[in-house]
């Protein structure tokens, strides 16, 4: 049933460093290669070598400038399901294929209910939905599910690919309905935040946002020299004015 | 939003076939069908037509077509499988009102409450038709209050004008639902003209700001992937928005001047004459809901292109 279950104590997610995410890509390209083997493979391209590529992913990378001038920087935006609370890309499923899981708020779709009316993924605001053109069924992040409660695994590689993989450890995935969790206390020091908290589609996941830092002032250390400069480097100001 | 011509022949028609069924149910109850031979029998197997066809035509967007049937399950949560289970249930009513029409020659009494209760599908079901937009919350254009008056209306304005040309062809002197369908055009424009105006106006709440949570103004560096992806196919840009404002006055010509001076003059014409004009004016005011509701897809915005570089959806 594409109800939503009731809310579960259990929120799994992501939580991500928006102040050391370099804007590698290899999250993506984990991603990528651990879910064209995974349960919601294959992540189909289509002529992939071609002058038109396309293909299903889950995770895409955006950068943005954020503020202008000396003010401004780059901010590498990893963009992927955020599991939301009230996901109405499940209630909108006119099958029941799209289901979010009671025991740890895992949003799915069963792809053998899906008829492929791409509707889910209209309701989606985060674009977090990509639909396979080659098997006629809708894709989407099942939060490495296939390897968080993979017993054949070792620990360290019982988190989603996207985290495994992360070279700077911007990416972290933990229960954040639990208060107590490195997560939660992360996005609690840190000022985490959801996205687009005006659609009230309760993302789980959060986003830690870039630190600030003391500005470079480039003004002062391009005007020009100044006329009452003192000690040597006054003198030899006075010296070559002459 | 990507235009599906599935999509839009479905709505369309099956506006148009709701319509017809919505208002011979209404004259069935008031006991104001013209009695005449062909009328009612031609009327009911056209809103049939209609609606089974764009039914069908509904199911050729889907990845899987064979699976349709699983979509009436979920009628508890979404609006998508309401109006499947809403266009089902209005089959029942409708088969029935059409075999006291068809085999016993009757609209009163029991054969008038089938035409009722087919009425009363239709309506629910071009309800949920519209609701399905109406709920999509990243998509602004859509979300608010001014589409299902919309959808509503062209229906009942399509359903009657079609009404009209039958009846224009069965011989019947004009009656109350050429003046019904001369009435209806009023609304369906005016509701046209506000949603067209609303839109207009207003963008989304939401921004590249809120989509981002970063200190504005944010713009797009690099974007994710060079080429083009589902996101963007799906809910880009598309052809019609460059032409968008060269197409609504064609879509309202077709669908609201045209016809009703079509009716009109047939209202004063002989015959014959009345017979094209009447007859003209249906389909016209169809191909004009079609290019409206091209429009209605190609003019909507979705919020997944604020991180692709739109300031607003």
């Amino acid at each position: 049933m594409t109800d939503l279950p009731g809310p579960s104590p259990k929120k799994l997610g992501l939580v991500i460093d928006l102040d050391t995410c370099v804007g590698c890509h290899a999250c993506a390209v984990h991603c990528k290669e651990w879910n064209s083997g995974g349960v919601a493979a294959p992540l189909t391209d289509i002529a992939p070598y071609g002058a038109d590529p396309d293909g299903v992913w889950f995770n895409r990378v955006h950068s943005f400038e954020s503020g202008r001038g000396a003010e401004g920087r780059t901010v590498h935006f990893p963009r992927s399901c955020h599991h939301c609370e009230t996901p109405a890309c499940v209630t909108v499923c006119p099958t029941g294929a799209s289901y979010k899981r009671a025991e740890d708020g895992i949003v799915l779709v069963n792809e053998d209910l899906c008829i492929g009316c791409k509707l889910c993924s209209w309701a989606c605001p985060y674009g977090a939905r990509e639909y396979d053109y080659d098997s006629g069924v809708m894709k989407k992040c099942t939060l490495c599910i296939d390897r968080i409660y993979n017993e054949a695994l070792v620990d360290e590689d019982r988190v989603p690919a996207c985290v495994a993989t992360c070279p700077v450890g911007a990416r972290h995935f933990g229960d954040l309905g639990d208060p107590d969790s490195h997560v939660s206390r992360l996005v609690e020091s840190r000022g985490g935040y959801a996205p687009m908290p005006e659609l009230d589609y309760k993302p789980v996941n959060r986003y830690l946002p870039p630190r600030s830092r003391p500005a470079p002032s480039p003004a002062a250390a391009l005007a020009p020299a100044p006329t009452d400069a003192e000690g040597i480097l006054g003198w030899i100001d006075r010296l070559l004015s002459r | 939003m990507h235009p599906a011509l599935s999509v839009i022949v479905f709505t369309t028609a099956t506006g148009a076939g709701y319509g017809m069924l919505f208002w011979l149910g209404m004259f069935a109850v008031a006991n104001g069908l013209p009695p005449d031979r062909y009328f009612a029998p031609a009327s009911l197997l056209l809103s049939l037509v209609f609606i089974s066809a764009g039914l069908l035509s509904s199911t050729l967007h889907l990845g899987h077509p064979e699976r349709a049937w699983r979509a009436i399950s979920q009628w508890r949560s979404s609006w998508l499988s309401r109006e499947g289970l809403a266009a089902l249930l209005t089959y029942i009513p409708a088969l029935l009102f059409g075999m006291g029409i068809l085999v016993f020659h009757r609209t009163g009494g029991i054969w008038a409450l089938f035409g009722a209760l087919a009425a009363l599908g239709a309506t629910v079901t071009v309800i949920c038709s519209a609701y399905i937009y109406r709920s999509l919350k990243p998509i602004q254009r859509w979300a608010n209050g001014w589409v299902l008056p919309n959808y509503l209306a062209l229906a009942a304005m399509t359903g009657a004008l079609w009404l009209a040309a039958l009846a224009a062809f069965s011989g019947v002197e004009p009656p109350t639902i050429v003046w019904l369908a001369l009435t209806l055009i009023f609304p369906a424009a005016l509701l046209k003209l506000a949603y067209w105006n609303y839109i207009d106006r207003t963008g989304s709440a939401s921004t590249a700001e809120t989509a981002t949570g970063l200190a504005g103004p944010v713009n797009l560096l690099d974007p994710p992937h060079t080429a083009e992806n589902y996101l963007l196919k799906e809910m880009g840009f598309r052809v019609a928005r460059k032409h968008a404002a060269r197409l609504r006055r064609i879509a309202f010509a077709a669908a609201f001047v045209l016809p009703f001076l079509l009716v009109l003059t047939g209202l004063f014409a002989g015959h014959s004459a009345r017979l094209a004009l009447f007859a003209a004016a249906a389909p016209l005011a169809t191909v004009g809901a079609l290019i409206e509701r091209w429009l209605f897809f190609s003019e909507a915005k979705h919020t997944v292109t604020l991180y692709y570089g739109a300031a607003r959806a």
